[in-house]
């Protein structure tokens, strides 16, 4: 069961063997932090920001561990961590860092950290929060966020959250190569809270690859309930140039809340791509707040639902100083009876002058049942400011269809390469190519008869 | 051959063509003009097969099988090809992998081998440059971002690639400077052949100087109200639409036409 108090009694069962459970401040802020998630307990529609999606099921689920004494076939279904890892490895050829968790713990002898430039610290957050000596603890207690931020689940994570990903950049440290950080669900842990955490200091340049895969064969006839809560916090520095490509492809019946919090120094640059195509429900919060002049932002997403399946993005920008611009492209694919949320709140404070807004959220319904909801909110407290939104939902356009159908393409052939093709612009907005072959990928394994695609997606004839 | 008897048809529930009668033989070029609204465009879709349009009575009958009862897919990879007045922008797709796939539907139906990539890029390259369109345009996707001009070159591009037996250029003139409009008249020149049929939609009389049709039809109101040859157009430029009845009523030449 899920009820609250099963996790509260869960929560002081482990806490003591929580990595860093001998610093004070954590073991503080877990203590607060499951106090409010008690307090508060699952959000359900009454709340705000969760009046698509209601997580009041929660009290009634559970999450089982998969029966240990499983016969051989039930093996076979769930794919070894080291087999998704290779398949991952061998689509993606171009140099990287490799940092992999399984089960919501860092697997070292999975993971395959390169050659980091000086002053790049690349790690798990228990092995950080291990760290006595170069300030790591003070840094990692900064960065780690408090028990009030976000929404319940956020503070359930706070409480909860094992291990994760730790990124420090010093000064102008650019690592030119992505770090990918994959998160391999476990055949029998089905419960993870992940932390990840990275500081870039003035200047320094990184690419990060937030990757929950889908497990493989792991669609077994019933397979059960797991969930992940995951907190991504970011700190871009005065002039730092981070990209973060969110990949969830979690399983069929996976849970996942996931948030992710930014904060920009003066000329910061920052970009989102929140690809979201697995998982029976997915809640992403994203936040990003300037906090200095002249810095830029592109969320970008791309979401895929069908089934009876349910995915929610979140996004608010906090335009709190001047002269920042913000671009917000969201698209959804929505199939079946499932449903897609998009709530986007962009916040321009009172001196925040010649701010630069502009956001859009575009869902192609693919069913007569898939339900779209898109909803931007504006709240404007500066005068000198271009903001604009916009929203649709729809079909597939008739035009295109006769357009494809004359040339001699079958009706279904059509439809699937219009499917694409909405999609498509979301993807070309992610600038490194190898990035961008692995969005597609994904997207095309999602997408009904992609074989027959890959012939018109050829990027070099 | 092309042999449209007493077409009607009709968008919700609007009828439009209302009766049409027309023959194209083989290697003919026959141009059909008429006022807006007239029914020029319904025309040329509902013989590609656009299934937003009802037809309610009436046959079409091409080179002896029934038109209307094949979708639209298996008209153009039977060899039909309609030049769009809008081309649809299709983002994320590469023109070159447009065509490609376009080229190889109709020789697979055609039971010709298909191209491969090689061979493929030397015959385009080849067409590409015939319709003065820059090798740029086929790593472009789809018609994306491209001018009304070059829309309509990538339409004749497409055309001389899928070597069509009925091509239908609904309005292809309009929009385009007199330079464009003699490479797109050039590209239909190059198609014309014994065995292949051409219809030519069109408002003005302008793209007729640089294609010379055997026969021009005025539509008027969803029906054929006069037919002759190329001297039509000149008169129809002459005096406009204007003496066209307004009950569509087939009229005597007016006083004063052009001998």
């Amino acid at each position: 069961m899920s009820a609250i108090d099963i996790w509260v009694r869960d929560f002081h069962a482990r806490a003591g063997q929580l990595p860093g459970a001998q610093l004070p401040w954590l073991a503080g802020l877990r203590q607060r932090a499951i106090e409010r998630f008690a307090d508060e307990g699952w959000p359900t529609r009454r709340r705000e920001n969760w009046a698509h999606t209601s997580l009041a099921f929660m009290e009634g689920q559970t999450f089982d561990a998969p029966d240990t004494s499983a016969d051989a076939a039930s093996e076979v279904a769930t794919e070894h961590p080291a087999t998704t890892l290779a398949r991952l490895r061998a689509d993606n050829a171009e140099p990287g860092h490799w940092l992999v968790f399984v089960g919501g713990r860092h697997a070292p002898t999975l993971s395959a950290i390169g050659t980091l430039p000086a002053g790049a610290t690349l790690s798990s957050l228990a092995d950080a929060l291990a760290q006595k000596a170069d300030g790591t603890a003070s840094a990692v207690e900064q960065a780690f966020g408090s028990s009030d931020d976000g929404d319940s689940p956020a503070a359930l994570n706070a409480a909860l959250a094992a291990d994760g990903a730790y990124l420090r950049l010093a000064r102008g440290v650019a690592v030119e190569e992505p770090i990918h950080l994959v998160f391999i669900a476990d055949g029998t842990e089905t419960t993870r809270h992940l932390r990840n955490l990275v500081i870039a200091e003035a200047g320094a340049q990184a690419t990060l690859v937030e990757h929950y895969p889908d497990g493989g064969a792991n669609t077994g006839e019933n397979p059960g309930a797991t969930l992940t809560t995951a907190v991504t916090r970011i700190e871009a520095g005065a002039d730092a140039r981070i990209t973060h490509l969110k990949l969830q492809q979690e399983a069929e019946q996976a849970i996942h809340l996931a948030t992710l919090d930014v904060r920009q120094g003066r000329g910061s640059v920052f970009a989102s791509h929140s690809l979201s195509f697995g998982a029976r429900l997915a809640r992403n919060d994203i936040r990003t707040r300037f906090d200095g002049e002249g810095g830029e932002v592109l969320l970008n997403g791309l979401y895929h639902v069908d089934g009876r399946r349910h995915v929610d993005h979140h996004t608010l920008i906090d335009h709190a100083t001047p002269r920042c611009s913000s671009r917000e492209f969201y698209r959804g694919l929505i199939d079946g009876n499932a449903r897609g949320v998009f709530a986007g709140r962009i916040v321009v404070a009172q001196d925040a002058q010649r701010s630069d807004a502009m956001q859009r959220c575009d869902n192609l319904l693919l069913s007569r049942q898939a339900e779209a909801d898109a909803r931007p909110e504006l709240e404007i407290y500066a005068d000198d400011v271009k903001c604009a939104h916009g929203a649709t939902v729809g079909q597939i356009d008739d035009d295109s269809l006769f357009y494809l159908r004359s040339r001699g393409l079958d009706e279904v052939r059509a439809r699937n390469l219009l499917t694409y093709a909405f999609a498509a612009e979301a993807l070309a907005r992610i600038e490194l190519p190898a990035l961008r072959r692995r969005a597609r990928a994904a997207l095309l394994a999602r997408l009904p008869g992609a074989d027959a695609l890959s012939e018109l997606l050829e990027e070099v004839l | 051959m092309l042999e449209i008897n007493n077409l009607q048809a009709s968008v919700e529930g609007k009828s439009i063509l209302k009766g049409l009668d027309l023959k194209v033989g083989n290697g003919e070029v026959h141009a059909i003009m008429g006022p807006n609204g007239s029914g020029k465009s319904t025309l040329a879709q509902v013989l590609a097969g656009r299934d937003t349009f009802q037809v309610e009575g009436g046959s079409v009958s091409w080179d002896g099988q029934d038109l209307l009862a094949m979708p639209a897919e298996e008209r153009a990879r039977a060899g039909l090809f309609l030049a769009f007045q809008y081309p649809v922008e299709i983002p994320g797709v590469s023109n070159a992998y447009f065509l490609k796939a376009a080229v190889n539907a109709v020789r697979r139906h055609r039971q010709l081998p298909e191209f491969d990539a090689f061979d493929f890029l030397a015959r385009v390259k080849a067409e590409m440059k015939a319709v003065g369109m820059s090798e740029e345009f086929l790593y472009r996707s789809v018609n994306e971002g491209f001018s009304g001009g070059e829309k309509k070159r990538n339409e004749m591009l497409q055309m001389s690639l899928l070597e069509p037996k009925l091509a239908i250029l609904d309005e292809t003139d309009s929009g385009l400077d007199i330079d464009a409009l003699k490479i797109v008249a050039e590209g239909v020149n190059r198609l014309r052949s014994p065995e292949r049929s051409l219809i030519v939609i069109t408002h003005y009389q302008r793209l007729l100087d640089y294609i010379v049709p055997d026969q021009v039809h005025v539509l008027s109101k969803g029906r054929i109200v006069r037919s002759g040859g190329r001297e039509l157009a000149l008169e129809l430029e002459e005096h406009g639409y204007g003496w066209i009845g307004d009950t569509g009523e087939v009229p005597r030449a007016p006083a004063g036409a052009a001998s």
